[in-house]
C-alpha cells in the first residue's frame, strides 16, 4: 500500500487562555507510512503532545485535516470516530492504567469497550500478558506493579485491539534506564514483528536512536527537519535538530568559549565501517599541519554504529581549504559549523 | 416512666430515624448521584463541556445548600403536606430530607469524581470509549472507595438533619430528645437518646471506612 497510514495536512491548533491566543501547532504536514517507526523529538513546550494527540483527535485541530488510512478523521461524527480510534492505540508517560482493575482487568478494558465476549477477551489478555513477559502477574493491581511492569500492562492494553498504529506519548520517561532500555527493545519488537506502526513522542534522543528509523524536529509548534534519523544524525539542517541531536557539542561550545578558535570547524560523522581508517591522522601527518579534536563520541543509531567528531582546522584558509579537500577526497563527510548567532 | 416504656420509645424513635436516613440518603443519591456525575462532565475540562447547563445547575445547587435545613423544611412544609397529606413526621420530613440532601450528595459525588485520574479518563477515550462508557466503567468505578467514603459522611449529615427535624415534629429519635428532654425537663431521656445518636453515626463510619477500604485496589 503506497498510501501514508498518517498524514497531517496543514494542520494547526490553537489554544484560547486568558492572555490570549496561543498557538500550539502551526501549519504541521506530516506523512507516517505503514510500519514506520517514527520519532517527534522536541524540548518541553514544543507541541510535540498536542501533535500527537491531533493524531487519534484527542485534540481537535483548529484548522488543518488529520487522514487516516486516507479517511479524514476530523469531519467524523463521535461514535464513528471512536471506532477509528481502535485502531490507534496509544501508551502514555504516565501510564494511565485503571488502579481499580488488575493487569488482566486493565488489559480486557478496552476489549470490553468494543463488547467482545469477556471469556475471549480473558484468553485475549493472557496470551498479551505473555508477549510482554508478564504472565506471573496477571491478577496484580497497578499499585503492586513497578513502573517497568505498569508499562508493559499499558503496551499490552494497547495491543489488545489489535490497532495498526501505537503512539507513544513520552512512554519511557517515567522510567529509569535500564527500564527504558527493556520497554524500547520490546516496542521494537512489536514493531518490527507485528508491523504495527509506532509514533513516538519523546524529548531524549536516545530513544530515536534506538527505536526511530524516521524523525521529525518540532520546535515553537512547527517542524523544522524530518526524515530518515541516519541522514539528520549525518547532517543535520537546523539549529534545533544540531541541539537535539549533539547536546555534548552545545555544552562544549560553552565550556570552550573564548578558548579555542571558532574558525573552520567541522562535524564530521562516519559509519561504523570507516570507524577505524585513521584518515585524521592520515591527513595530518600529509599535509603537516594540525587539527584540533574538540569532541569525539560513538553512537548505536538504529543498528548502525556512528561516530562524530568535532575537529578545528588550522587557522590559515589556505591550509584549511587543503585539509577540507583532503577529507573530501577519502570520502570523509563532513559539516561545517558556524558561528552560533545569539 | 418505667424502662420497659422507655425501651419501646426508644426504639421506634430509633427505627423512625433509621427510616429516615437510609430512605432519605437513597433516593437522595438517586437524584444526587447523577446531578454530580453531569457537573463533572459537563465542567470546562470535563468530557463534555456545557457552559450554561454546568452553571445553572451549580447555581441551583449552591442556593439549596446554603439554606438552613431547619428553614428549608419550614418553607417546604406547605408543598410537602399538599403532595403526601402531612407536614410533620416522618414521611414528611423524610420528604424534606430528600430536598436538603440531594444537592449536598451532588457536591459530594463531584468532589469524588475531581480526584479521579485525567489521564486514565484520556486513555479510555483513545481508545474509543463512549462518554457513558467512561462514566461508567471509568469514573463511577475509579472513584469508588472516595464515593464510598462520601456515602458514609452523606448518611451522618443527613442523620443529624433527621434529627435536628424533630424540633418541628419530624418525628425519631431528635423528636424523642427534644419533647423529653427540652418540653418535659427529663434531661436524662435527651442525654439517652444523644448516646444512642453517638453510637449510630460511630456505626455508620466504621462501615464506611471499611467497605470504601476493602474495595479500593490501590493498597493490598
Amino acid at each position: 500500500m503506497s498510501e501514508h497510514i498518517i498524514s497531517l495536512q496543514g494542520v494547526t491548533k490553537e489554544f484560547d487562555t486568558k492572555g490570549g491566543k496561543v498557538v500550539a501547532l502551526k501549519d504541521i504536514n506530516l506523512d507516517i507510512d505503514e510500519g514506520d517507526s517514527y520519532g517527534i523529538i522536541g524540548l518541553s513546550g514544543a507541541g510535540k503532545s498536542t501533535l500527537v494527540r491531533t493524531i487519534n483527535l484527542l485534540e481537535q485541530p483548529t484548522e488543518g485535516k488529520v487522514l487516516f488510512d486516507g479517511e479524514n478523521l476530523t469531519g467524523l461524527r463521535s461514535k464513528d470516530l471512536n471506532l477509528k480510534r481502535r485502531k490507534i492505540s496509544m501508551i502514555f508517560q504516565q501510564f494511565n492504567l485503571l488502579m481499580q482493575r488488575d493487569a488482566i482487568g486493565n488489559i480486557c478494558f478496552p476489549l470490553e469497550l468494543a463488547g467482545v465476549p469477556r471469556a475471549d477477551a480473558e484468553k485475549k489478555a493472557l496470551e498479551l500478558l505473555k508477549v510482554v513477559d508478564l504472565e506471573d502477574r496477571a491478577h496484580s493491581y497497578p499499585s503492586q506493579l513497578s513502573g517497568g511492569q505498569k508499562q508493559r500492562v499499558a503496551i499490552a492494553r494497547a495491543l489488545a485491539s489489535d490497532p495498526e498504529v501505537i503512539l507513544c506519548d513520552e512512554a519511557t520517561s517515567a522510567l529509569d534506564p535500564k527500564t527504558t532500555r527493556a520497554i524500547l527493545a520490546l516496542l521494537k519488537k512489536i514493531n518490527e514483528e507485528r508491523g504495527i506502526t509506532l509514533v513516538v513522542i519523546t524529548h531524549e534522543m536516545d530513544v530515536i536512536k534506538q527505536l526511530c528509523k524516521k524523525v521529525a524536529v518540532i520546535e515553537g509548534g512547527e517542524i523544522v527537519e524530518s526524515g530518515k534519523v541516519t541522514d539528520i544524525f549525518a547532517q543535520p539542517k537546523t539549529q534545533a535538530a544540531r541541539r537535539l541531536f549533539f547536546p555534548d557539542e552545545q555544552k562544549m561550545e560553552l565550556e570552550n568559549r573564548g578558548k579555542t578558535s571558532t574558525k573552520n570547524r567541522l562535524r564530521i560523522v562516519y559509519d561504523g565501517r570507516s570507524a577505524y581508517d585513521p584518515t585524521i591522522a592520515n591527513m595530518i601527518m600529509e599535509l603537516r599541519a594540525p587539527v584540533n579534536i574538540l569532541y569525539a563520541n560513538m553512537d548505536v543509531v538504529g543498528d548502525e554504529q556512528k561516530g562524530q567528531m568535532v575537529i578545528c582546522l588550522a587557522d590559515d584558509e589556505k591550509i584549511a581549504d587543503k585539509q577540507k579537500k583532503y577529507l573530501k577526497e577519502h570520502g570523509v563527510n563532513f559539516t561545517e559549523i558556524k558561528e552560533e548567532e545569539e | 416512666m418505667d424502662a420497659a416504656t422507655l425501651t419501646g420509645l426508644l426504639w421506634e424513635g430509633l427505627l423512625q430515624t433509621l427510616y429516615m436516613t437510609i430512605i432519605a440518603t437513597l433516593v437522595a443519591y438517586i437524584i444526587g448521584l447523577p446531578i454530580g456525575v453531569s457537573l463533572i462532565v459537563t465542567s470546562p475540562n470535563g468530557i463534555k463541556p456545557i457552559g450554561w447547563y454546568n452553571k445553572v445547575m451549580g447555581f441551583i445547587v449552591n442556593v439549596i445548600r446554603s439554606v438552613p435545613f431547619l428553614i428549608l423544611m419550614i418553607a417546604l412544609m406547605p408543598y410537602i403536606r399538599k403532595l403526601i397529606g402531612t407536614g410533620i413526621g416522618t414521611s414528611a420530613t423524610t420528604a424534606a430530607l430528600i430536598v436538603a440532601a440531594a444537592p449536598f450528595v451532588a457536591r459530594m459525588v463531584e468532589q469524588s469524581l475531581l480526584e479521579v485520574d485525567p489521564g486514565v479518563v484520556e486513555a479510555a477515550q483513545s481508545m474509543g470509549a463512549s462518554n457513558m462508557q467512561i462514566i461508567r466503567k471509568v469514573m463511577l468505578l475509579e472513584a469508588r472507595p472516595s464515593l464510598l467514603n462520601g456515602a458514609a459522611v452523606a448518611t451522618i449529615t443527613i442523620l443529624g438533619y433527621s434529627a435536628m427535624a424533630g424540633s418541628i415534629g419530624g418525628g425519631g429519635l431528635g423528636d424523642i430528645a427534644i419533647r423529653y428532654g427540652l418540653h418535659r425537663f427529663q434531661p436524662a431521656i435527651m442525654w439517652i437518646t444523644v448516646i444512642v445518636l453517638v453510637i449510630l453515626v460511630q456505626i455508620m463510619q466504621e462501615i464506611g471506612i471499611k467497605v470504601a477500604a476493602k474495595l479500593d485496589n490501590r493498597i493490598n
